[in-house]
Order: C-alpha cells, then structure tokens, then sequence
C-alpha cells in the first residue's frame, strides 16, 4: 500500500505537535535547567519539520504521486485473506490464548493461515497439529516457557 | 593476557558451544537459503533461543549463522533468480546470467569460496582493530559519546538511504519509541499512557523481531509475483576453478573485503549496501565492464567477498562503543546487554576472554562455511522446493512464542504485531528501517550522554567542542550534515537562476 508522502509528513507533524504538548508537563530535574522534556522535545521538533518538508515535496509531486495506491495483492481475495489470517492470527492469539490455551490457539492459527495461503486442507490439518506440537515441545519442555494451557490445563503434560 | 586466551579458548571448543555452531550453520544455511528469509530475520528468530543459553554459545550461534546464511543467500540467486538474501541481491543477475551459460558451479563456488575469504579478512580487522580502538575510547568522555553516537546516527541517515529526509524522520521515530518508559535521566515515566507494561520501556527484541520477521511473513501473504522455475538439475563440484579464480581477482578480493569491512563498520550500513557498492566498484575499475552482467564472475568475486566481510566490521563499533554496525549486530547488542556483557571499551579489559572467543568465533565460523556450504548446495534443490506457504506460518507462530518467551508478556506480542505491521508499510512506501532500528537501539545512550554533557557544561554549549578529539566528531558529523544541505541549496539557486 503506498500512500503519498504528504499523508506521512501530516501524521508525523501531528505526533510531533502532540508530543510537544505533552512534554510541557514534564518536571525538572531539581536545579537543571535540563530534564526529561528536552531531549523528547528536540526529537519532536525534528519530527515537525521533517514532516512539513515531506508533506511540501508530497504536495508538489501529487499529479505524480496518487494520494492512496494499492498494491496488487488488494483486488485478489487469496492475498488479502492470507493478510488477515496472518495479522488477524497474532490478534486472536493474544486474547483467546489465556482461555484456550497455546495448544489449541497454535494450531487454529497455523490451519487458517496455511489454508488462506492454498495449502490443501489435509495437509494443513496435519501440519498444523504437528507444527503446534512440536514448538510446545521445544519451548515449554526444553526451554520452559511457561505457555498457558488454557481449557487443556486437566491434560497437562 | 595467556590466561584469558586459554579460557578464551575452553569456551569457544566446549562440546556444547560446538554443537550449537553446527546446528546453527545448518539453520544458518537453511534460512539464508530460502527467499524471503533473510540473515536479520535468522538472528531476530534465535533471540528467544538463545536467551537459554549461556553468553558465548548464544554468540556463536548469532555469528555462525549469519555468516552461513549470507552465503546461502547466493543459492537461490544464482539458481532461480532471487536472491535468498538482500546481500546477494547485488549479483543475483550475474549469478543467474553464469548459470544459464551452465556455469551454476562456478557461481556457487565463487559465492562460497570468497564469502570465506572476506569473511576472515574482516575478522582480522577486527582483531587487530578493535583492541586498539577499546584502547582509544577509554578515555572518552560523555562529550566525546555524544557526538560519536550522533555521528553513527548521521551515517545510518545518510548512508542507508537514497532519500536522507526519510531516513530522517525514520531515525527520529526510533530515537521517539526508545525515550518510552522509566530509563531516562531523570527517572520520569514518559508516554506511558499509565501503563504499566510501558514504565519499562518498548521492549527492543519484541520490536526488532516484529520488523524483520512478521515484516516478511506480511510480504509473503501479499506477495503476488509467480512461483520462480529452478532451471539446473544437478550442480557439480563447486572448487574446481576457484583457486585460478583467486589468483586471476587478488585486487579485487582484497578491494572488495576491504570496502566491506568498512561499510559493515559504518552504522546503519551493513552486507547488503556492503555489496551493492563494492559491485559497482568492481564494474567501475574492472578491465572488462562490458562483460558485467552476462554471467562474468569477477563481481561474484569482489562483492561476494565484501557482503561476508562486512559481518565482521559490523562488530567494530558494536563491541567497541555498543554502536550496530548492521541491523544483525542491533539485535545482537540487546543480547549482549541480557547476557550482562555490556559492550564499550570496558568489557575489553574486564573481560578479555569473552572478546577472545568472538574472535575465535568468527574465524571458526568462516572456514567451516565450506564443507558445510558445499553440503547445502547439494541438497540446494530440496531446500528451494520447502513450501514457503507451509514455513511461514510456522514462523510466524514461532515468532509469537518467541517473543512471550522473552518476558513471559502478552503486550509484548502487541508490540511486535505493530512493528511488524508498521515496518511492512512504512518500508513499502521507501522508508529504510535502518535508521529507526539505530535510534530505538541507541537511543538511551544519546540521551543520556547529552543530558550529562548539559549538565557538565552547565549553559556553555562551548563544552561540547573544546576536547579535540569531541571537536573532531563534531565536526565530521557537522560535514556530513551540511554537505548535502548545500549541495540542495545550491541546485535550487542553479534551479531559480534558469527560471529568472
């Protein structure tokens, strides 16, 4: 996905302006004239330049430069459904792992990804559960990482 | 200093220590060798691993993989036409233009062959330089750090990217995210949010393994380019021809290890910049340009040999002053740190058996590359028919228990699902990563050396220039600044002076 450089150098000015304002409620250090606001508040300031200039070369170079364009993978449904399994994946992990525990969280991740990405499906359930079950091993049996068993916890191993 | 050499030399010939180097070579050669997975990515996905393990055999496993996977980077350019790596992207052309006149064996070797070499020259300049350098910067001051770590941050602007306004901002966010958290000065918990998994900071592994692993494993999901053909059925032994090669390129060999010793040196700037330019280089000065390009192997020389070299010089700054040279030693610092090996000049006489064993590290490393680089081509073909569609979400579950394992912490997953995510699109629209690896990584020790300073000079901003060896700093840093910004001045004036 590209966007033009002016919507990147607006979103920078506007973090930089926002950072500036909060840097206002930062104390100082007792008799310093230096404290945690200044070194923040430089980084901030380049920020707001920064972000003008790329929004002035944005705006001149906009016949050139669309304002949102993307990619190909957009209008093809296996594409955009392997980008949601695999970052919506990671999002369903983090809330559903506590309850179901890694297990079962491992495994459903690793079937829909590789489903999205055209594994066929009886691979995918083969491979999953494997997959699932061998980085348990790895990592809560060798390195002991404590990954949370979730609705498995009687079965524990 | 016998003493530290034979400790030195019991860590690194450890069975255990030894047994890690090879399964990491062999990953090493795995990772470099399928597209898409570059050597950063093999480093960011040993990090939980290696959190395990004691400090020198999670160091050898770091420098023996890179250094495999940076050569394996060259098998799938040479064999289909993408480079396995971003270091190998410079003469994947010339690689693949070899094979198709049936030379795939002498681009193979070559790749192998100087990939050692370079590898070992920029060790040896490591051993000899960064000594003399700890030595050096003993008596650095917070003044002199201060403009060593701006000028580090300067190179990576300037150096990593075409664009030094991107580059820019891309540093200023990084520096931005490491100010997060309670590790400041003055102790004060900024942009926090009230959060208390934020007072400690942004945690720096979950990030980085989000910006180069997630990063890839979102490019593979959208990646709409068509399955690449392997032409070669059987590739034949790789040495023959490489010794007439060495004595036929011996400038070349020596240039190319040389310039990639130097750039891998230069913060910011690691194997890949390292052989994009020593391939230019070797066209430039090459008796025969005109043959670059259609399957001439002197580039595969010059610039195989500077992207192995190039690992090494990375270390320089990065055991000297805790400066990356590379986004690989990046990651590799923030182990060092959680290994308690703090890097700076101190840990070269506190603890010189440690720096022995890197040294050993990277000569053992580079000269098994080739049994075992001869072992991977010949399976190469097995290697590149792996599903990448069944690896990546593997590796993409990997880096999730990889990253809880770091601090047993779901928010650190968060973290690296947005790096992931941001890193993917902001390097879409041509933002280098470099720079905003190099701000979050050195960040804190910016901070605080200026912070010192101000306080030492109390008002008089003179301070900051009245050590030569600081002045010095400055005043590189200063020219590397205002070159390009009155190169820019003046064009627009040439520019306005047409107009008017």
């Amino acid at each position: 996905m590209k966007l033009n450089d002016a919507v990147f150098g607006v979103l920078l000015m506007l973090l930089g302006a926002a950072v500036l304002a909060v840097v206002q409620g930062f104390p100082k250090i007792p008799g310093q004239q230096v404290g945690p606001a200044l070194f923040p508040g430089l980084i901030a300031a380049g920020l707001v330049v920064g972000g003008w200039l790329l929004a002035v070369r944005g705006w001149r170079d906009r016949a050139l430069a669309p304002w949102v364009q993307m990619g190909p993978w957009v209008r093809m449904p296996r594409h955009v459904l392997a980008w949601l399994a695999m970052v919506g994946g990671v999002v369903f992990y983090m809330l559903a792992a506590p309850a179901l525990g890694f297990l079962i969280c491992a495994a459903l991740v690793l079937l829909v990804c590789m489903w999205a990405l055209g594994v066929r499906p009886v691979a995918a359930v083969a491979l999953a559960v494997v997959a699932a079950l061998v980085i348990h091993l790895m990592f809560y049996k060798l390195l002991r990482v404590p990954l949370p068993w979730g609705v498995l916890q009687p079965f524990a191993w | 200093m016998e003493h530290a050499l034979a400790q030195a030399f019991a860590m690194v010939f450890d069975p255990y220590t030894l047994a890690v180097m090879v399964v990491a070579s062999l990953y090493g050669l795995f990772v470099g060798a399928v597209p898409g997975l570059s050597a950063t990515m093999a480093v960011a996905l040993l990090v939980p691993v290696t959190f395990f393990m004691p400090p020198i055999p999670a160091i050898a496993a770091m420098v023996t993989a890179t250094a495999m996977a940076i050569f394996s980077g060259d098998i799938p350019g040479c064999l289909l036409r993408i480079p396995g790596t971003p270091a190998s992207a410079a003469y994947t052309d010339e690689a693949f233009a070899l094979t198709r006149k049936g030379q795939a064996e002498v681009a193979l070797g070559a790749g192998l062959v100087f990939s050692a070499v370079g590898g070992l020259f920029g060790t040896l300049v490591l051993i000899v330089a960064s000594p003399a350098l700890a030595e050096f910067a003993l008596n650095f001051s917070s003044f002199e750090y201060f403009w060593l770590v701006l000028l580090g941050l300067t190179c990576a602007v300037f150096i990593t990217s075409d664009r030094p306004l991107k580059g820019l901002v891309m540093l200023l966010l990084g520096l931005l995210v490491a100010c997060v958290g309670l590790n400041n000065p003055a102790g004060f918990p900024r942009f926090t949010f009230g959060s208390t998994e934020m007072t400690g900071g942004i945690g720096m592994m979950p990030m980085m393994i989000g910006m180069f692993a997630i990063s890839q494993v979102i490019r593979h999901a959208v990646d709409t380019s068509p399955a690449a053909e392997l032409v070669v059925e059987k590739v034949g032994g790789v040495l023959a021809g490489q010794w007439a090669l060495a004595k036929r390129y011996p400038v070349q060999i020596l240039r190319g290890s040389a310039l990639g010793t130097v750039v891998g040196a230069l913060p910011g700037a690691g194997a890949d910049i390292a052989a994009w330019m020593s391939y230019a280089m070797s066209k430039k000065f090459s008796k025969e340009p005109e043959k670059f390009g259609t399957g001439h192997v002197e580039g595969i020389v010059e610039s195989g040999s500077a992207n192995n070299s190039a690992l090494a010089g990375a270390w320089i700054p990065a055991l000297v002053f805790g400066i990356p040279g590379d986004s690989i030693t990046a990651i590799v610092i923030g182990v060092l740190y959680m290994k308690n090996l703090n890097p700076g000049p101190t840990l070269f006489t506190t603890n010189p058996q440690n720096i022995y064993a890197v040294f050993m590290l990277f000569v053992i490393a580079n000269i098994i590359m080739i049994p075992l680089g001869i072992l991977c081509i010949k399976v190469s073909k097995r290697i590149l028919l792996v599903p990448r569609d069944v690896l990546m979400p593997m590796i993409l579950i990997f880096c999730i228990v990889g990253t809880f394992a770091i601090n047993n912490s779901v928010f650190d997953i968060g973290v690296m699902l947005v790096a992931g995510v941001v890193a993917w699109l902001l390097e879409d629209n041509d933002f280098p990563i470099a720079p905003a690896i190099l701000g979050v990584v050195l960040g804190g020790m910016l901070e605080e050396n200026f912070i010192t300073s101000m306080i030492k000079a109390d008002g008089n901003l003179m301070a900051f220039i009245t050590r030569p060896i600081a002045a010095g700093l400055a005043v590189l840093t200063l020219l590397i600044w205002g070159v390009p910004l009155l190169r820019a001045l003046l064009r627009s004036r040439s520019r306005g002076a047409v107009v008017g």
